[in-house]
Order: structure tokens, then sequence, then C-alpha cells
């Protein structure tokens, strides 16, 4: 992924900030401009998660494209945060420990480089809480 | 609308073809099917190819030009389109020329399928097809594609007490029935313990619940119904062509040990074929991935939910079961050339049905399905065939 590709979406890979709709109370992250229910009708707001939330399924990859062939292996997990949405991310823990229903935490990581003299991308992971 | 029936097939062999490229393949499978219906080139109106990622695995796009150019197609300038839905762009393609000839804007159509995946590197391939899922969402922070599986089968085990040796024995099942396809990329038979030892890709999935990197193509021809009777005795009859969509991304799902895309194209396609899911003799679902089966054959509601791996263990997906399921393999053993899949799967069904389908017949087949999923679930496609 090219730099301004990546860089667009800081605010919401460093930060968690989401969007939510003032009209129905649904929080969204990954952000969304419109939301599901009320379309057009709805009111987005940008909003900054908590960063607390559980494990609702989870797996550990041994086998990654380049980008992410040297973590192997490495915990990846879809975590449900308390407002509601779920995300992909990956768990800083040893395999053995990730179980259904763990609570975690968000956390600022390295998530990977473009080769030796590529770039060095940023992002949420999460930790046991 | 006008019924439209099938009636040339073509496919040809699947596997690394090294020695062929994305030219030979599609040139071969379409010759193939125009072969089978006895009919000239001449008589074509409309090609639809199903093709994933040709831009990234030959660094070539602008397929549909390409294929009707080789294809001896350019001197009629036949309109030929290029449809993508990650692995159901071919199950798109052969939706998209049943709408064309069933709307009657064309009479004779080819739907073909195509992938050649092997020109590239198995990490780039793996990439490739990463962007199947959500690129700035998923893969970017490390998912892979079996790795999206795998935590649909880490809650679905959770969920219903799907077991191990229940996924491995999808892949037994699949290894077995292509090991009486001569067109299967694999034609060995494995064991539950080959499958258990071989090595973790994204645990809970192992290298052999996976379904392989293979080059393809297939293709079918198509013509209102009225007319099969002037190119084979053996029309097989479009019941239905139905497709749905949902999120691209696994976490934005209702449900992760369900594809909902699946049930609501089955419920579409029965409705609109007024049949009953016990009316289907044979079906080919889409296998991507051991758990991917177990999930279809619920979601298209032939086992109740949380059934699929314990019906799998009792053998009622095999030939001579209840219901036989991926009597090519599947895309574990024939070989998933993701853009070629959907189309292939109408082949294998069209044969069943015609009788033609040698040690692998499904004896007394008279209606089949095929089932075909882009992603994780994001596109569904469903066709219902009949003799």
């Amino acid at each position: 992924m090219n730099v301004p590709r990546f860089c667009r979406e800081i605010p919401s890979r460093y930060n968690l900030i989401g969007t939510k709709c003032e009209n129905c109370d649904t929080y969204y992250f990954p952000p969304r401009r419109v939301c599901i229910t009320c379309r057009r009708k709805g009111v987005i707001r940008e909003y900054q998660f908590e960063g607390s939330g559980k494990v609702v399924t989870h797996t550990t990859i041994y086998s990654a494209p380049e980008n992410f062939s040297k973590m192997t292996p490495y915990v990846l997990a879809i975590v449900e945060l308390d407002e509601g949405p779920k995300l992909t991310a990956q768990i800083v823990c040893d395999p053995s420990e990730v179980k259904i229903g763990m609570r975690v935490k968000s956390v600022f990581r390295k998530l990977g480089e473009e080769g030796p003299d590529g770039v060095i991308y940023y992002g949420t992971k999460f930790i046991p809480a | 609308m006008r019924e439209v029936a099938i009636v040339g097939l073509g496919c040809t062999k699947f596997g690394e073809m090294w020695d062929k490229s994305f030219r030979d393949l599609f040139i071969e499978a379409g010759l193939m099917a125009l072969e089978d219906a006895g009919m000239s080139g001449a008589q074509v109106e409309a090609l639809y190819g199903g093709n994933m990622s040709s831009g990234i695995f030959i660094q070539q796009e602008h397929v549909g030009a390409l294929i009707a150019d080789y294809s001896g197609l350019i001197s009629n300038n036949v309109p030929s389109t290029r449809v993508e839905a990650a692995c159901a762009s071919g199950g798109l393609a052969l939706r998209s020329g049943i709408i064309a000839v069933a709307s009657e804007y064309h009479d004779i159509v080819i739907s073909a399928g195509i992938e050649k995946m092997t020109d590239i590197g198995a990490e780039k391939a793996m990439d490739a097809l990463a962007a199947a899922a959500d690129r700035e969402w998923e893969a970017a922070v490390g998912a892979t594609f079996p790795g999206l599986y795998a935590m649909m089968a880490r809650a679905h085990m959770h969920e219903f007490g799907t077991t191990r040796e229940q996924l491995a024995q999808v892949a037994v099942k699949n290894h077995y029935h292509g090991s009486m396809n001569p067109r299967a990329q694999f034609r060995n038979r494995i064991t539950i313990d080959s499958v258990i030892s071989s090595p973790l890709v994204a645990d809970p999935l192992r290298l052999f619940d996976c379904s392989p990197i293979t080059d393809g193509a297939a293709a079918v021809v198509l013509v209102p119904a009225e007319r099969a009777r002037e190119f084979t005795d053996t029309p097989i009859y479009v019941k239905a062509a139905s497709q749905a969509s949902d999120t691209i991304s696994l976490h934005d799902r209702r449900s992760l040990t369900s594809i909902d895309a699946t049930t609501v194209a089955a419920d579409r396609a029965f409705k609109t074929a007024r049949l009953e899911r016990s009316n289907i003799d044979v079906a080919e679902v889409h296998d991507c991935f051991t758990i991917a089966e177990i999930m279809a054959i619920e979601d298209l509601r032939f086992f109740e939910k949380g059934r699929g791996g314990p019906a799998t263990l009792a053998g009622d997906t095999a030939i001579g079961g209840k219901i036989p399921i991926n009597t090519s393999g599947g895309l574990k053993a024939c070989g998933h050339p993701v853009g070629a899949t959907g189309i292939k799967q109408a082949v294998e069904i069209a044969e069943q049905l015609r009788g033609d389908a040698g040690k692998r017949q499904v004896e007394g087949a008279e209606i089949g399905l095929t089932h075909n999923v882009g992603g994780t679930g994001g596109t569904v496609v469903v066709h219902i065939l009949a003799r």
C-alpha cells in the first residue's frame, strides 16, 4: 500500500477514530460516511473509541504474504469494541493465551514494513486487558 | 423473460500449467464448448468472461477484448465483457450470460471463466487473493484469506462443536471424488491423518484444508431453450440464476458462522425455480477451505445449522450419500483457478445431468445446484440446472 493511501487513514489507524450516526446511535469502525440504516437521513460525526473490547474469534497466522512473513506466527482476531462495532486486528500475546471472550485493550504498534528500504506502517493492535 | 439452456461445455485440465498461457487456456475451453455445441464461432453474439485478477497474476487488463481477439471472434466485433467478483467471477459471468439470453438481448452467448495464477510466486498470489477481502481494514492489518476462514472455523467449532476430524473429512471426500475426475489438479486419495498432520497455515486450518493455486479455464454455450435442440440432444435448462451481496469485511457480518448471502441467494433461486431443497440430486459448492463446505451445505439448507460436520463425517455428502457434494473434487481437489471455478461448477453439474460424468456419475441425477462465493461471502451466486 503506498504512502498517501496509508496516511489518509492515519487518524483511524493510530487512534481508533471512527464514526457515529447521531440519528440512530450506531457506532462505526472502520469509519463509514453513510449510515447503513439511515443512509442520507443519517447524521455522521467522528467518534474516538475507548479501545476496549473482547475477542469474538481468532486464528494464528503461520503463512503470510511478504509484508508480514517476518512476524509469523502472529495472532489475529475479530474484536468487538464495547461501543458495538467489530474490527480485525492483531493481538499481541502468545498463541496459547488467546481465547474467545478474552477482554482486550488497544495499543499503538508497528504493523509491518515494505521491504528493507520501504516505509514502516503503524497502527492499532490489542493486548490482553 | 425466456428460458435459457446450456448446449455446449468446455473445461481445460486444472493444475500448474506452466506450458500454457492465459490465451492458450481460454482458447482451449472456448473451442471445446463450441465443438460440443456443434456450432461455429461466427454464430456467437456475445462473450462474458469471469476473471478475478489478471492485472496482478499476468499484468494484463482489458482481457474481454483479448479473449474475443484470440478466440478468432473479432471479425464479427462481438461484445466481450469481463466480469469480476473475486472468486465468484465465474458464477457472475454465467449469470450475466443467462440474463443476456433470457432478456432476448442476445441469442447465442458464451460464458467463460479463466485464471492463470502460477506465473507469479505463491506469496504474491496469496497477496493477490487477499484483495478479495477489505484491503484497508483486513489485509492491511495482517489478515490472510486462510486466516479469515480460520476465524470462521474457530467460531463454528466454538458454537456448534464442529471437530477437526469433521473438517478434515471434507478434504478426504473431495480428494476421493477428484481421484475419479480426469481434469482434477489432485487425483490422489488422502486420509484424515494426512490432513491433520499437514502444516498449519492459519490455526485451526492446515495446508490440506485449503484449495490450491491453479491455472484453468472453462466455458459454456447458452441459447434460448426453444432453440436448444438445434445444437444438442441433451440440453441442460437453467431453472434459476440468483445472486446476493453482503459486507465485504468478515467483521461486519451478522454472523461469523454463516454466510448469509448464501441463504439469501439460495432462497431466491428456489423460489424462481419453484423447487425444494429435496429436489436437488447433486451440488457443486464453494469449498475454498474445508470449513467453507460445511457452512455452505448448512447455509444452503441441505443440513440443519451445526449439522454440516457430522453429516460430512457420516458420508451423507459423498457419491452414494444423501446429497453428493462436489463430485468434481471441488475447489479442494479439482483446483481453484478463481475466475474459472464458477463455470467449472456448471460444467460438472451439466455433465452429471447429461449422465456423462463417468466413474463419478450420480445415478439418475436430474436437478443440480452450483454455489459460488466471492471473498468471505461478500458475493454469492447460485444456479439451479435441470435436464
